[in-house]
C-alpha cells in the first residue's frame, strides 16, 4: 500500500530503534507521554514497546475522545434518546461506553431507543432530511479533529433549513488538557506523573497546527513532537524527544511535516470559530473540570443546541469506584494496576471508558500487550517458525 | 368428463413480489417452489414432489451441519446470499474432512420481496450446488409479514461423508504443529461492506465465496492424519479461528505478519474503514493446523489447487498455558491477536 507501507518498514524501525537505544542515557529514565490514542493504537499494535530499550518509557495520554467522556455525559446523551421523538446518531465507538447504573446506548437501542451508528456527521444530516417528522440529534463528540466535520453539519443544517436536526456537543481541546497533565505534576498531587516529553497529536494539529504547543515548551520546559499516526513516525519522534532531553532543548518540533502546517487548517480554524464558543468549563473524565477546555454553539446557533433544545442539563454521575480510568488518563497509573483490569474489566464488559475504545489504552493493552506481563512471568522465546 | 381446470396464471418473475399467499400452503405457494426453486436446483429427488428425500447411507462416518445466512446486502461483488449459503454449508462440512453429499435448503422471505431477486438468488444457488456436485435434494419455504424479516433468510442443513476412523477436531492441535492458511484474507467482508448502505465505495474486490472440499480432499490426501485440524475462518475472520482452536487445544499459536497473504485493495480499504484484516470475514479460505512431518506435503498440494494457490505456512502452536495467539508485526514488534470485541467499527479520530 502506497503512502503507508513506507511509514511501517521493519527494518527503517529498526534502525531508528537501534539509535535510540544508542543516545539513550543508560543512567536515566525517559518518561514520554503520547498524548493521543491514535499513538497508543498505534504502539500496541505494532509492537513498538518491544523495539524500545527499558530505560524510555511511554505513558499512554488522554487524548482518546471517547475515553475522557465523563458518565455525566453519557447519561445526557441516553436521555436524549430515550426521548421518543429523538433519533440519536452516534460514532460507533460510543455505543458501548458505560453510563450510569451499567447503561449504554447499545442497551437503551436494545430497548428500543432510535439510535443510529453513523460513520459521518452528513450521514446525520441525511437521516434528518429522510425523516422531517423526527428530532434528529448528532451526538458530536472529540477534539479539535472531528470538530469541523460538526461545524459542516450544522452549515449544512442551515442550508437546507432543517428544523429538526440539532447536536449534542461534548467537543473538547488538547491544549487544555495538556496543561492540566503537567499543572497537577507542578501542584504536587500524589499520583502526578513527571511527563518529560509529549509525543504531540497528528490529526489534531492538522487542524490547530504547532504554535497551541508552543507553551509547553517554553513555560513548562517539556519538548514536544508532533508525530503522526504511523508506527515509524512514533518512533522518529521518540527519538527526536530522547535528543532534546539529551542536549537540555525543550521547543516543539514537527515530526509530521507531511501533513501539519505551522498556522494548521486555517479554513477549518475559521469555521469553528465562527459556530463554536468557549464553555466556562466542562468535566473530563480522569482530569476533573477543566476551565475553558470544551466548545459548545455560539447563542446565534442556538437552535441547533440539543442541551437547549430539549433542557438537558448536566446530572452528576458516579464511576466504579474501582475503576482506575481515571488515575490512567492523566498517565498516573498503567492499565495493570487496576483491580478490574481483565477480570472484571475487559473490551467484552467494559466498566470503564478507557476500555471500551479501541484507542483507550485498557483496550489498547489488553488486545494487544497483555503477553507481555505472561512472558514477564515466565520468559520464554518468542522465535517464531 | 372432467371437470374444467382453473388457468394456471404464470408467476410474474419480472416485475411480481411475493405475497402472504405464498407462504399459505396452497396453489400459490406451490406454484412458487415449482417455478423458482425446482426449476434451479432441478433433480430427481425435486421431482419426486415429497416433504422429504429419501438416500442410502453410504459406509464411513456421516458428517452434518446447519447455517443460516442473513447477510445484508443480499447481492455483493462476487456472490450473493444464495451462492453463500450453499458454499458456507458445503465448507463447513468440508472442514470435517468429508465429502459433502447432500443439501437442505430452507427460505424465510419477506412479504413484498421481488420475484425476480427471488429467482435470481435460487438459480445462483442451483449453479454453485450443480458447479460443486452437492445437490439440493430437500427445502421449505415460508412467508412473512413485511417488517418480520429483512428481505430474505436462508438456512441450508448439509450432510457429507467422512472415512471410517477421521476425526478432525479443533481440540486437536499440538505444540509444534504449523499452521497453514489457503490464501488471501478479508476479501468477503471487505467486498460486502464496500456495498453497505452509507459505507459504499468503489472497490474492485470480489467475495471469495468458493466451495472448499475439493481442496479440503487434495489436502487430506497429501496429509492424511497429519492434518489435525482444518476451519474456514468465516465471521471473526483469521483471528477468531486461531483463538477458538488455541482454547479448544490448550495451545498458543504465533504468527508471523509478514507472512499472511492480503490483497493490497483489502488493505487499503481496511485502512480507512480502521478495520484489521485479521478480523474480517471470509467465505472461500481454510486454516489448517498440520503436524509439522507433512506440512510440506500438504502445503504443496494445496498450492496446487486453484482455491489454494497462495496458500502459506503463517505459523506454530506453541505451548502456552495463556492459550495466547501472538503476532510477530512486519514492523518488528510482538503483539496480542485477539478475538474481536462487539462489532468491527472505524475510528473517529
Amino acid at each position: 500500500m502506497k503512502y503507508v507501507d513506507e511509514y511501517r518498514d521493519g527494518a527503517l524501525a529498526k534502525g531508528i530503534a537501534a539509535t535510540i537505544a544508542r543516545e539513550a542515557d543508560p543512567q536515566r529514565l525517559y518518561h514520554l507521554m503520547e498524548f493521543c490514542g491514535g499513538h497508543t493504537h498505534a504502539i500496541s499494535r505494532y509492537g513498538l514497546e518491544d523495539l524500545l530499550p527499558d530505560n524510555v518509557r511511554m505513558i499512554h495520554g488522554p487524548g482518546c475522545p471517547v475515553c475522557v467522556l465523563p458518565m455525566a455525559r453519557i447519561d445526557m446523551a441516553i436521555r436524549c434518546a430515550r426521548d421518543p421523538r429523538v433519533t440519536l446518531c452516534a460514532y460507533g465507538d460510543l455505543m458501548r461506553v458505560p453510563g450510569s447504573g451499567g447503561s449504554s446506548l447499545l442497551k437503551v437501542k436494545a430497548e428500543g431507543a432510535d439510535i443510529r451508528m453513523v460513520y459521518s456527521t452528513l450521514d446525520a444530516i441525511r437521516i434528518a432530511e429522510k425523516a422531517p417528522d423526527r428530532e434528529v440529534v448528532f451526538f458530536a463528540v472529540g477534539f479539535e479533529t472531528t470538530t469541523p466535520p460538526t461545524a459542516l453539519a450544522i452549515r449544512a443544517a442551515e442550508k437546507k433549513r432543517l428544523a429538526n436536526f440539532s447536536i449534542l456537543c461534548n467537543h473538547v481541546m488538547t491544549p487544555p488538557a495538556m496543561r492540566a497533565i503537567l499543572e497537577s505534576a507542578d501542584g504536587g498531587e500524589a499520583d502526578a506523573v513527571r511527563v518529560e516529553g509529549f509525543v504531540g497529536p497528528a490529526h489534531v494539529s492538522t487542524i490547530i497546527g504547532t504554535r497551541p504547543y508552543r507553551v509547553f515548551a517554553e513555560r513548562f520546559g517539556k519538548p514536544v513532537v508532533i508525530a503522526g499516526f504511523e508506527p515509524l513516525d512514533v518512533a522518529q519522534a521518540i527519538l527526536m524527544l530522547v535528543r532534546q532531553i539529551n542536549e537540555g532543548r525543550s521547543e516543539v518540533e514537527n515530526q509530521y511535516i507531511r501533513a501539519v502546517k505551522e498556522s494548521g487548517n486555517l479554513k477549518a480554524q475559521a469555521e469553528m470559530a465562527e459556530i463554536f464558543e468557549t464553555r466556562e468549563t466542562f468535566e473530563w473524565r480522569g482530569l476533573g473540570w477543566l476551565p475553558d477546555s470544551a466548545l459548545r454553539l455560539k447563542p446565534a446557533y442556538a437552535r441547533y443546541d440539543a442541551e437547549k433544545r430539549f433542557g438537558l442539563v448536566d446530572a452528576p454521575a458516579r464511576d466504579n469506584p474501582a475503576c482506575e480510568c481515571g488515575a490512567i488518563l492523566r498517565g498516573a497509573k498503567k492499565p495493570r494496576d487496576c483491580k478490574l483490569f481483565g477480570a472484571a474489566c475487559t473490551p467484552d464488559t467494559p466498566m470503564g471508558s478507557c476500555m471500551v475504545s479501541p484507542e483507550g489504552a485498557c483496550s489498547a493493552h489488553w488486545t494487544y500487550g497483555r503477553f507481555r506481563e505472561a512472558a514477564k512471568a515466565a520468559p520464554r522465546p518468542r522465535k517464531v517458525a | 368428463m372432467s371437470v374444467q381446470q382453473p388457468i394456471r396464471r404464470k408467476l410474474d418473475l419480472k416485475n411480481g413480489r411475493v405475497d402472504l399467499s405464498h407462504g399459505a400452503g396452497g396453489r400459490a405457494m406451490g406454484q412458487l417452489i415449482e417455478d423458482v426453486f425446482h426449476a434451479a436446483f432441478d433433480n430427481d429427488w425435486l421431482r419426486a414432489g415429497n416433504d422429504q428425500s429419501a438416500f442410502d447411507p453410504p459406509a464411513g462416518r456421516l458428517v452434518m451441519t446447519t447455517d443460516a445466512y442473513v447477510v445484508t446486502p443480499i447481492f455483493f461483488p462476487g456472490g450473493d446470499i444464495g451462492s453463500l449459503a450453499v458454499h458456507g454449508t458445503i465448507n463447513d462440512v468440508a472442514m470435517a474432512g468429508a465429502r459433502p453429499l447432500y443439501l437442505s435448503a430452507s427460505f424465510i422471505i419477506e412479504e413484498g420481496f421481488p420475484l425476480a431477486d427471488l429467482q435470481r438468488i435460487a438459480v445462483s444457488m442451483g449453479e454453485a450446488s450443480r458447479a460443486a456436485g452437492v445437490p439440493i435434494i430437500t427445502g421449505d419455504t415460508k412467508v412473512v409479514e413485511r417488517g418480520k424479516a429483512d428481505g430474505v433468510f436462508i438456512s441450508t442443513t448439509g450432510v457429507g461423508l467422512a472415512p471410517p476412523g477421521l476425526n478432525l477436531s479443533s481440540d486437536a492441535a499440538r505444540p509444534g504443529d504449523l499452521v497453514a492458511l489457503s490464501g488471501t484474507i478479508g476479501d468477503h467482508g471487505v467486498a460486502v461492506m464496500s456495498k453497505r448502505e452509507n459505507l459504499e465505495f468503489e472497490t474492485q474486490i470480489l467475495s471469495d465465496s468458493a466451495p472448499l472440499h475439493g481442496l479440503v480432499a487434495a489436502m487430506m490426501a497429501a496429509g492424511g492424519a497429519g492434518v489435525r485440524v482444518m476451519r474456514d475462518p468465516t465471521r471473526g475472520g483469521l483471528a477468531a479461528t486461531l483463538n477458538e482452536l488455541a482454547h479448544r487445544s490448550g495451545v498458543g499459536f504465533e504468527i508471523e505478519e509478514a507472512a499472511i497473504p492480503v490483497r493490497g485493495e483489502v488493505a487499503a480499504a481496511c485502512e480507512f474503514l480502521g478495520l484489521d484484516p485479521l478480523n474480517v470475514a471470509n467465505e472461500g479460505k481454510l486454516v489448517a493446523i498440520l503436524a509439522p512431518e507433512v506440512a510440506d506435503a500438504v502445503l504443496k498440494a494445496m498450492k496446487a489447487h486453484p482455491l489454494g494457490c497462495d496458500a502459506a505456512l503463517i505459523g506454530r502452536a506453541v505451548a502456552d498455558e495463556n492459550r495466547f495467539v501472538q503476532m510477530r508485526t512486519a514492523f518488528g514488534g510482538g503483539r496480542i491477536v485477539d478475538w474481536l470485541s462487539g462489532e468491527q467499527l472505524p475510528r473517529i479520530c
